[in-house]
């Protein structure tokens, strides 16, 4: 069984900081935001570190939580051995978990995050990600400066950091069950269609947790994918339908909702924090919907395995949650 | 759903790209920049009274220096993308591949970051600019002796 039922999860608080063009985009209820994508630091990568760190630390000081009350860090990022969530966990005295899945982090993290709390080994989970769109271009693709053109398939990658307390007293977010999803190699190797990678693993996983849990597909009062994008959306979309017979009513994808269509994002936002600035800051703001699920995808590729033409693994993990 | 049969499904849902207008953008400014260097090495010509020769080695210098400068200016990125292969192919493209390389790893130190990652995209550029002169001229040689 892919699929666990926890007791006793909840989602405490959210703090969000998002950059520049995030702010400007169609999204506005996030707590912080910054102008410089260096955000008063040497580096971009400095800058991220110090992204981590301000949300971590505003999260800790909303709920007067000291170090020594959170029972475990998760941390996760996109730039080289998970270095940003190491090097700002280096600052706080907290256990540690560096964690990745690319853009599916976020919610593995959760999962991870909350079997330690359903187990009861652990009272306070801080799930803590980050990405920046020009530590990612840097990592991945073409020097920040460098003007490359750009495909349409091609996602922008969200300049945000984000940190969530999971706590095991009741508020009103829970965390009802999740389904942990299997890597899928589909043939896809052009890294500039990372929708087209993650599409299949996204309708697996949403198809293995409907079996699983013996629920249809309207049980959900909305299923939000991330970060698919305008390509992968489609492609999710005609899968489930072919393959698993599948057709949701409410749907959204998290890659679509950040920027607004004239700012020029090509496929729309991807990165590991576009899918929970999306469920933080639109969906759970709302109050509409009681019974989410939500599909993180990740696209599990690294440059030298691209370019020796191996098809690139794309994830996808799942997590029911509950507004009570 | 086998890999082939999803290799179709995806290649359906691809947005098509403006090849054509592509094209015809880049062909304009690229021959943009053709005709602004053109004029370069007229005037240089006549105030410096240099030959053609040594005009066009300066106007060469001028446009990687412009380039440089715009890319480290931090707009240049922009251009490049907009202008599509039209401020590649020139000169200007080779400059703002250094550079950009450059200002990546400037952070990095001079030898671990700078100087090993200066040519990482226009490596490719000057090994095979380099190695396809050398058949040019092994078949040249072959043919007129």
């Amino acid at each position: 069984m892919a699929s666990k039922k926890f007791n006793n999860v909840y989602i405490a608080d959210n703090f969000s900081l998002v950059g520049p063009l995030e702010r400007d985009g169609l999204l506005k209820n996030y707590d912080l935001s910054f102008d410089d994508y260096y955000y008063n630091s040497k580096t971009f990568e400095q800058a991220e570190i110090k992204m981590q760190e301000v949300v971590l630390e505003n999260l800790l000081e909303k709920n007067k939580l000291p170090d020594n009350k959170v029972d475990l860090l998760l941390g996760s990022d996109l730039v080289n051995q998970t270095s940003i969530s190491s090097y700002n966990a280096s600052k706080f005295r907290i256990p540690y978990f560096g964690v990745y899945s690319a853009c599916a982090s976020y919610i593995e993290e959760v999962i991870i995050g909350a079997t330690f709390l359903n187990s009861k080994l652990a009272k306070k989970v801080v799930c803590l990600t980050s990405s920046h769109n020009l530590n990612a271009e840097k990592q991945f693709r073409y020097p920040v400066e460098y003007g490359a053109c750009k495909k349409k398939t091609t996602t922008f990658t969200t300049t945000a950091a984000l940190a969530t307390l999971l706590t095991n007293e009741e508020t009103n977010i829970k965390i009802e069950s999740a389904t942990i999803g299997k890597a899928l190699d589909m043939g896809i190797n052009d890294v500039n269609n990372m929708g087209a990678i993650m599409a299949p693993a996204a309708a697996e996983t949403l198809a293995t947790h409907l079996t699983e849990m013996k629920r249809n597909i309207n049980y959900y009062d909305l299923i939000i994918t991330g970060d698919l994008g305008l390509v992968g959306r489609e492609i999710f979309l005609e899968m489930l339908d072919k393959v698993y017979n599948l057709r949701p009513s409410k749907y959204i994808d998290a890659g679509c909702e950040i920027y607004s269509p004239s700012q020029e994002t090509y496929a729309g936002a991807s990165g590991p924090v576009a899918l929970p600035l999306v469920l933080f800051d639109k969906v759970l703001t709302t109050r509409k919907y009681k019974k989410i699920l939500v599909i993180a995808t990740g696209s599990l590729q690294s440059v030298s395995l691209a370019n020796q033409k191996l098809g690139v693994p794309g994830i996808a993990h799942a997590l029911s949650l509950e507004v009570l | 759903m086998n890999k082939d049969e999803y290799k179709k499904l995806v290649k359906k849902h691809i947005p098509q790209e403006n090849r054509t207008g592509n094209a015809i953008t880049a062909f304009l400014i690229g021959g943009f920049v053709g005709f602004i260097a053109e004029g370069l090495i007229e005037v240089i010509m006549n105030i410096f009274s240099l030959n053609r020769i040594d005009a066009s080695v300066w106007t060469c210098l001028i446009i990687i220096f412009a380039s440089s400068l715009f890319t480290a200016l931090g707009f240049f990125d922009n251009w490049m993308s907009k202008a599509k292969a039209g401020l590649l192919l020139p000169t200007t493209g080779f400059a703002h591949s250094v550079s950009s390389s450059a200002l990546d790893y400037k952070k990095e130190g001079l030898i671990t970051g700078l100087g090993s990652n200066f040519f990482k995209l226009a490596g490719s550029v000057i090994l095979y600019g380099i190695l396809s002169a050398f058949i040019l001229v092994i078949v040249k040689v072959m043919i007129s002796g």
